[in-house]
């Protein structure tokens, strides 16, 4: 209890001394518990219990003067490249159009939840790992996407883009510069369907 | 019927409100002041930011980019040779200010009038500040953010590097800093994300139940 009680054993008490008036100890709480809980609210405001998460990206290693000729290693049936562009469209197609004579199907589509990006991916891996099993493909060939943001997508684009990576268990994707022939490619395919 | 008294005895009351506020007080780590709003597009990776040794890029939706790094004492370090290298003839309590200050936004010609503002005028010149410039080539005289990558790294090798984006932001601007930090070698970095759930059904999703299963 808040209240305390006064030890009364005062031998003043004599006949002569004016009995003082016992003062009640009580104290009234509520505006302490109003302050208390004023402080909590503040705290809990201000307070950041969830931290902040963070998705780690490792760039491929890149010198000027050397110069890998990494893309040519990987396999045309393995590849998927993936065009990011504006109103956070995707267009993406089989391969990596190295050929100028065979030019790809492009197609489009977006980055919501059912028949967007993520079945492509899942489709393309299927496909992978149909190749593998009739021999066409070595055991250690692995489905490679190749992303490529033209120069009106946004940053979000990008990481939705490595979050369906994660999300798909793909292990080899690059991020690298879009082409002339990859705009050439989008702006086809807008033309084709001028409804979207 | 006797009248009952009203009074209710606060005393367990006031106990739990101030239990709660030490357990407040003690658990809060204030949200760094930031000069820019940034909202962080989301992802599905856990990985929690660390809590010493980052360097933190930002770039708001217009893609200016500010930069800051956490430790005083390597702020210290950075600012003193900063001040140095560029001839920008700090005064004492500019470069305090740079030490204990937020992240900072504009280009080294601006450096010194910046510091020296007041906490109110910051914030206006925060504003307006056209954030410290880049480039896609590392060396470039005009690419600012490289200086300062490269000296924050100098001055703590152990620096994690972290870029916190807004989902707005365009591409171009990313890439300059992606750039900037390919330049100096840096193959490795993170980006700041918000939470979002694995969705059900992908190669993810499975992993996740798996390893829960398997605990």
């Amino acid at each position: 209890m808040a209240e305390m009680e006064v030890a009364d054993k005062g031998g003043k008490k004599g006949p002569g001394v004016k009995k003082s008036k016992k003062l009640s100890t009580r104290v009234d709480l509520t505006p302490m518990v109003d302050l208390g809980f004023l402080l909590i609210t503040f705290f809990m405001m201000t307070t950041t219990l969830n931290k902040p998460k963070t998705m780690e990206i490792n760039m491929p290693y890149k010198d000027d003067e050397e110069v890998i000729e990494d893309e040519t290693k990987i396999k045309e049936s393995t590849a998927l490249t993936i065009l990011l562009s504006k109103k956070h469209r995707v267009y993406y197609y089989e391969g990596m159009a190295t050929d100028p004579e065979n030019t790809p199907e492009v197609h489009v589509t977006t980055f919501k939840p059912e028949k967007g990006i993520r079945d492509v991916i899942i489709d393309k891996k299927n496909k992978v790992e149909d190749l593998k099993r009739r021999g066409a493909l070595n055991e250690k060939d692995k489905t490679t996407i190749l992303i490529k943001p033209d120069t009106n997508s946004t940053y979000d684009d990008l990481v939705s883009m490595l979050d369906e990576m994660a999300i798909n268990d793909i292990r080899v994707y690059a991020i690298v510069d879009i082409t002339d022939v990859d705009r050439e490619f989008i702006s086809e395919t807008e033309n084709a369907n001028p409804g979207n | 019927m006797p009248k009952k008294s009203t009074n209710v005895d606060m005393t367990a009351m006031c106990d739990v409100a101030f239990l709660l506020l030490t357990f407040f007080m003690l658990a809060t780590q204030f949200k760094p002041d930031e000069p820019v709003t940034v909202t962080t597009p989301n992802s599905i990776s856990e990985v929690p930011l660390p809590d010493a040794d980052i360097m933190l890029i930002t770039v708001d939706p217009d893609g200016r980019i500010f930069f800051s790094i956490d430790n005083q004492n390597v702020r210290n370090d950075l600012i003193t040779k900063l001040d140095e290298q560029k001839g920008l003839n700090l005064t004492a309590e500019e470069k305090n200010n740079f030490i204990i200050g937020a992240s900072v936004g504009v280009p080294f010609s601006q450096l010194k009038s910046y510091l020296a503002a007041s906490v109110d005028e910051k914030a206006k010149l925060d504003k307006s500040a056209p954030g410290i410039p880049t480039d896609t080539v590392v060396t470039s005289e005009k690419n600012e953010l490289a200086l300062w990558i490269k000296e924050a790294r100098y001055s703590n090798p152990k620096l994690r590097i972290t870029i916190k984006a807004d989902a707005k932001a365009s591409y171009p601007d990313i890439k300059e800093v992606i750039s900037t930090l390919e330049g100096w070698k840096i193959f490795k970095f993170s980006l700041i994300t918000g939470l979002k759930a694995v969705p059900p059904g992908t190669a993810a999703y499975e992993e996740s139940m798996g390893g829960m299963k398997s605990e």
